[in-house]
């Protein structure tokens, strides 16, 4: 394991670009997620149809595809998107995809009573969002989220193959001068594990937390 | 911002993108065979409450938590360190996928055991069929029925994952249009041909399966 150490900070920097591009696609995918999701419940005939098409084609795509289309697709057009920002919205698509799938179930397992009675006792829809329906749901949709999550972290990965400098990426040149593979790639799957498990982790113990109303 | 179409030439791939599938199929199912097999063991291991329990646990997680892409490196870059370099790209990959979809399918078996309700198990004791005949005849075909639909979604997300083989360079579809799109520039025909192909077939895979779950399923 010697050989890995004086690699470490390469190593740090990509990782840095993994924790970075996995935020940001969190931040956005969830955004998606939560509009798509009230949008495909509640929104106009041509915007449900318009969300349920991009959802399910998304859904069947493979990450590697989408990636590859935008990066390439992109510069067929111009000067295209950079590998960073390709990844970005190639990961961003796909994950808004399963987001608002997880919303949109999520608020179909609120009880119609539920919501019809907010409408009764004369809430706004703002009100109703704000104080019935958001707080049913989060909690609900937290441990799909989770795991939309960890499957963001580790799609990042395939960013390397763009050109991305992430963990990955880092991982491949540091063997290329470095030799030694199965050290390094040890050293990258614990880091990727110890992402991945730390964020279920943290997210059965805020389940455990935010578990205040069964039924 | 012109561009301009230009399928003719794109067309002359298909039976490349043909073959790729093919390819692609074969991994899936090798991969799926493998995996199942690594599952049953696993879930076994679990249920059993022996010693082997925690080293399942840490498969799976371990295996669950790290990109397939790693494990695909790994098993072509790495291995041969270990002087097992006998694996050509093709072999590395099913290797890879394989033990990644083995972690998936411990959970899904382990999670069909333990939906099989404990009266079938007495049942089948208590008219005497051996330990061997109870796995065989009432544990095995009850589990299996159970975890179908989540067979099959394990089923197609492994036929989406063999597009990650492109990065060792196996022809699957994926690799076909990097190709395409290197020899010939047609790049957006080139990538919505491959995502076509992955969305037409995971649709048919998926009607096809369902068809079969439904004329499976356990009356309960």
């Amino acid at each position: 394991m010697d050989v890995v150490i004086p690699w470490l900070p390469s190593m740090a920097r990509g990782l840095q670009t993994t924790l970075w591009l996995a935020t940001v696609v969190l931040v956005s995918s969830s955004l998606i997620g939560a509009i798509g999701g009230l949008a495909i419940v509640n929104g106009p005939r041509p915007v449900r149809w318009f969300l349920r098409g991009y959802v399910d084609i998304v859904r069947g795509i493979p990450i590697l595809v989408l990636l590859f289309t935008v990066y390439f697709g992109s510069s067929a057009f111009g000067s295209g998107l950079d590998q960073g920002q390709a990844a970005i919205v190639a990961l961003s698509i796909f994950a808004g995809a399963h987001m608002t799938e997880i919303v949109r179930g999520g608020i179909g397992s609120l009880p119609r009573a539920t919501v019809e009675a907010a409408e009764v006792i004369g809430l706004t829809s703002v009100q109703r969002l704000r104080l019935v329906v958001a707080p049913l749901v989060l909690p609900r949709i937290l441990p799909p989220w989770v795991n939309t999550a960890v499957e963001i972290v580790k799609a990042t990965s395939l960013a390397s193959l763009i050109g991305v400098i992430d963990l990955l990426y880092a991982t491949n040149s540091a063997i290329g001068t470095a030799k030694h593979p199965i050290a390094f790639y040890l050293t990258a799957a614990a880091i990727y594990f110890v992402i991945g498990a730390g964020l279920s982790r943290a997210g059965a113990l805020a389940e455990r937390h935010y578990r205040y109303h069964e039924y | 911002m012109g561009y301009t179409f230009n399928w003719t030439i794109v067309f002359t791939y298909l039976p490349q993108f043909a073959q790729g599938l093919l390819l692609g199929l074969g991994i899936t199912f090798l991969s799926l065979a493998i995996g199942s097999l690594i599952g049953l063991g696993g879930a076994a291991i679990s249920q059993a409450a022996g010693p082997g329990r925690p080293v399942v646990r840490g498969y799976v997680e371990v295996m669950r938590n790290v990109p397939i892409l790693l494990w695909a490196y790994f098993a072509y870059y790495g291995l041969p360190q270990l002087g097992i370099g006998f694996l050509d790209n093709n072999w590395s990959f099913i290797l890879a996928l394989s033990l990644y979809a083995g972690a998936y399918l411990t959970e899904v078996f382990r999670a069909g055991l333990a939906a099989i309700p404990r009266r079938y198990g007495e049942a089948a004791m208590s008219i005497g069929l051996r330990r061997h005949q109870r796995i065989g005849l009432v544990t095995l075909p009850l589990m299996f029925r159970i975890v179908l639909p989540s067979l099959s979604n394990t089923f197609i997300g492994l036929f989406k994952d063999t597009s990650v083989a492109a990065a060792l360079a196996v022809p699957e579809v994926t690799f076909v249009a990097q190709k395409v799109n290197q020899d010939t520039f047609r790049v957006i025909e080139a990538w919505s041909i491959a995502a076509l192909i992955y969305l037409v077939v995971g649709y048919v895979l998926a009607i096809g399966l369902r068809r079969v779950e439904r004329r499976l399923q356990v009356v309960r």
